[in-house]
């Protein structure tokens, strides 16, 4: 049965949790959607864009000196952080902006975390002439002051969000409730695939274009499909988006990569499916940090981009059927191997695709040579500089 | 559904051709005993019906008014059963008025669905609100709120459409909370929505009382909204006099606000 079914459940998680003043524009949506899935020109003039203005297909770079480091399997990158705009955000935003434009909408509006979703929806709506206004949590935007600018420069308006934690899961709220207020004019454009239906399948339909080119390209590098997939998840959609042309194959082990941030233990991480339990957040029913009575739990990451409490309802899914692992990685371990890529391979990777190399550099060394590991380089790490600096005392 | 005090309630009203006043605060801010107290200054002040809501972290349908006071209240660590237990407290002092627990989805799911429609039954609440809950995932709340004898009140908005409405209508328990505006919960100057027209749009399809909520500060609104709805909620105004009593005692000023917004739509003044 093709997932998720009607209601937009995968299993017993998904579905439509938002105030009643948004089901009409949901239904009104996932018409849309349906009838632009369904037209080859819409698909056209997605893939015109993504070619020529965003430059993919992306790269499967063979990490020589990374994978001879590690002493095992070979490992493979995928170059989302070669994209316009430096990550796999720019996607996504493509797609829901033409989405958009044919359903009418002339204002558009998103939260952001790390700045990369932002940057992509002020891109995007810069490209198109529509107006823009990106919520992001004053924490985020402390963290992220280089992507505030870029929003800025883009012609965004940046709304800074003081509510709760002041990150991702407060700018969330406010971008709903904008929504709720300017429904009639207004396109919600959601960054992950989380949300109410039908955005976690439409987010990833948009995304999945990362793992069909990974395919074909290894395929053709290699002769064969990769042993592993290792992706970053936060909201999860760089990692939908690699492993979902992949489900079907079952010799490929699918690892999906929290924020385990000071460590599991300490209460002080992002990582929703290994510590969370199911519940409702952000108009669906997933896996969620939060309380005994059901209050949400504040996260945390280095990496500002996966510092949520919620996830995407397929991935809970996924994490049930036992079809994909999900680890953690610790902020010290993102930045080690943060470092080592620099060093050996000349590429600054996002913290949150760190989080994914971190695991494939443990896995890698315990593999034979001939292993192939694909790691989904989801963004580049220019926005994360700073933050990196400050970690190492400033020396980096 | 048997005799629910909001059913008695609303039919009372509509006897002696009156409109009722539902009156909303937040547990826990400041205090539970607090809220207790407020619960029956505001009763004795002549609110019809009361609602009680429970905070939730991340309440997306709530302006900055009663999203604070929901922070607040967590921040002074208030549970979900201690509500519950306070609810029974009130109970037992004030038979007649219906009390209605508003809450977001997140706090019922993980009490439990079951174990909070009875408990809050038991505790002699009369109805829930759940404001991120639309009719096409109630099914199973709906079950067993139908159970215990709990109403579980839906909300419609200006942007509902007729299909939707009909759609919705059989799972309608109680009364029919009308959002008076494309917005989330605040006090405004104006109300733009054309009542009239939506107020008829409704009741075409749904025969169980309307109250309208969102949006309305004080007497003058209350009476220009009256004409439209069976009763009709006074909230982040109430919320806001608890705020800026600070440390101070709020009764003196929310039995006051409630009084004047009682005599405005029963025209006593």
């Amino acid at each position: 049965m093709p997932l998720p079914d009607e209601r937009g459940y995968f299993g017993s998680f998904g579905g439509r949790y938002v105030p009643e003043t948004l089901m009409p524009a949901l239904e009104e949506l996932t018409a849309a959607y349906q009838e632009a899935r369904r037209d080859p020109s819409f698909w056209q003039e997605l893939e015109y864009y993504l070619q020529q203005y965003v430059g993919r297909p992306s790269p499967l770079y063979f990490a020589r000196r990374l994978s001879e480091y590690c002493r095992g399997a070979r490992i493979y990158l995928k170059r989302e952080d070669l994209n316009h705009t430096g990550a796999h955000k720019i996607n996504n935003t493509i797609g829901q902006i033409l989405l958009a434009r044919r359903m009418g909408k002339k204002r558009i509006i998103a939260e952001t975390g790390a700045g990369q979703h932002g940057v992509a929806t002020a891109t995007a709506a810069a490209l198109f002439g529509m107006e823009c206004a990106v919520y992001m949590g004053e924490e985020d935007m402390a963290r992220q002051a280089l992507n505030v600018f870029r929003m800025r420069i883009l012609g965004a308006t940046v709304v800074g969000v003081t509510a709760g934690s002041r990150t991702l899961k407060d700018a969330m709220n406010e971008a709903m409730r904008d929504w709720v207020t300017n429904v009639d004019t207004t396109y919600y454009l959601i960054g992950s695939v989380a949300g109410p239906h039908p955005y976690p399948v439409m987010v990833r339909d948009f995304q999945r274009v990362i793992g069909v080119e990974t395919r074909r390209q290894v395929q053709e590098q290699t002769g064969r499909l990769p042993d592993v997939i290792v992706a970053c998840v936060g909201g999860g959609s760089n990692a939908m988006g690699i492993f979902h042309p992949f489900l079907e194959d079952r010799e490929v082990k699918l690892v999906g990569v929290e924020a385990a941030g000071c460590g599991l233990e300490t209460g002080k991480h992002a990582a929703t499916l290994n510590r969370g339990r199911p519940g409702i957040l952000h108009g669906s029913k997933s896996y969620v940090l939060q309380d005994e009575d059901g209050q949400i739990n504040l996260a945390h990451s280095i990496s500002a981009g996966l510092d949520y409490p919620g996830v995407g309802p397929e991935h809970s899914y996924l994490k049930e059927t036992g079809r994909v692992v999900y680890t953690a990685v610790t902020d010290g371990e993102a930045l080690e191997a943060f470092q080592l890529l620099c060093r050996t391979e000349g590429i600054i990777p996002a913290l949150e695709s760190a989080h994914a190399l971190a695991q494939a550099v443990r896995m890698a060394g315990e593999m034979p040579q001939d292993a192939i590991i694909v790691v989904n380089l989801s963004g580049r790490g220019d926005k994360d500089v700073q933050t990196v600096a400050r970690a190492l005392g400033g020396e980096g | 559904m048997k005799g629910n005090r909001i059913t008695q309630r609303f039919s009372a009203l509509a006897q002696e051709g009156k409109k009722g006043l539902i009156t909303y605060i937040t547990a826990g801010d400041p205090d539970l005993d607090t809220t207790a107290r407020l619960v029956e200054t505001m009763i004795e002040a002549g609110a019809d019906l009361v609602e009680v809501g429970i905070p939730f972290s991340d309440p997306v349908a709530d302006g900055p008014v009663i999203q604070q006071a929901s922070a607040r209240a967590l921040a002074n660590g208030v549970r979900v059963k201690d509500i519950i237990r306070m609810c029974a407290g009130i109970r037992q002092k004030s038979t007649g008025v219906p009390l209605i627990l508003m809450t977001y989805y997140n706090p019922v799911f993980q009490y439990g669905l079951e174990n909070f429609a009875r408990d809050a039954a038991r505790a002699g609440v009369d109805g829930l609100i759940v404001p991120d809950l639309p009719f096409e995932e109630s099914e199973e709340l709906l079950g067993h709120t139908d159970r215990y004898g709990l109403a579980l009140i839906p909300l419609v908005a200006p942007t509902t459409t007729e299909k939707r409405l009909a759609a919705m209508a059989p799972a309608v328990r109680g009364f029919v909370y009308c959002v008076s505006v494309t917005g989330v919960t605040g006090a405004r100057e104006e109300i733009h929505t054309d009542l009239a027209k939506f107020m008829q749009k409704v009741r075409r399809h749904i025969q169980l009382p309307c109250a309208i909520g969102f949006g309305i500060a004080g007497p003058a609104q209350a009476a220009a909204v009256a004409p439209y709805c069976d009763a009709m909620v006074v909230g982040s105004a109430i919320v806001d006099l608890v705020a800026r009593a600070g440390t101070g005692d709020p009764a003196p000023a929310v039995a006051s606000l409630v009084r004047e917004i009682k005599c405005a739509i029963e025209k006593c003044a």
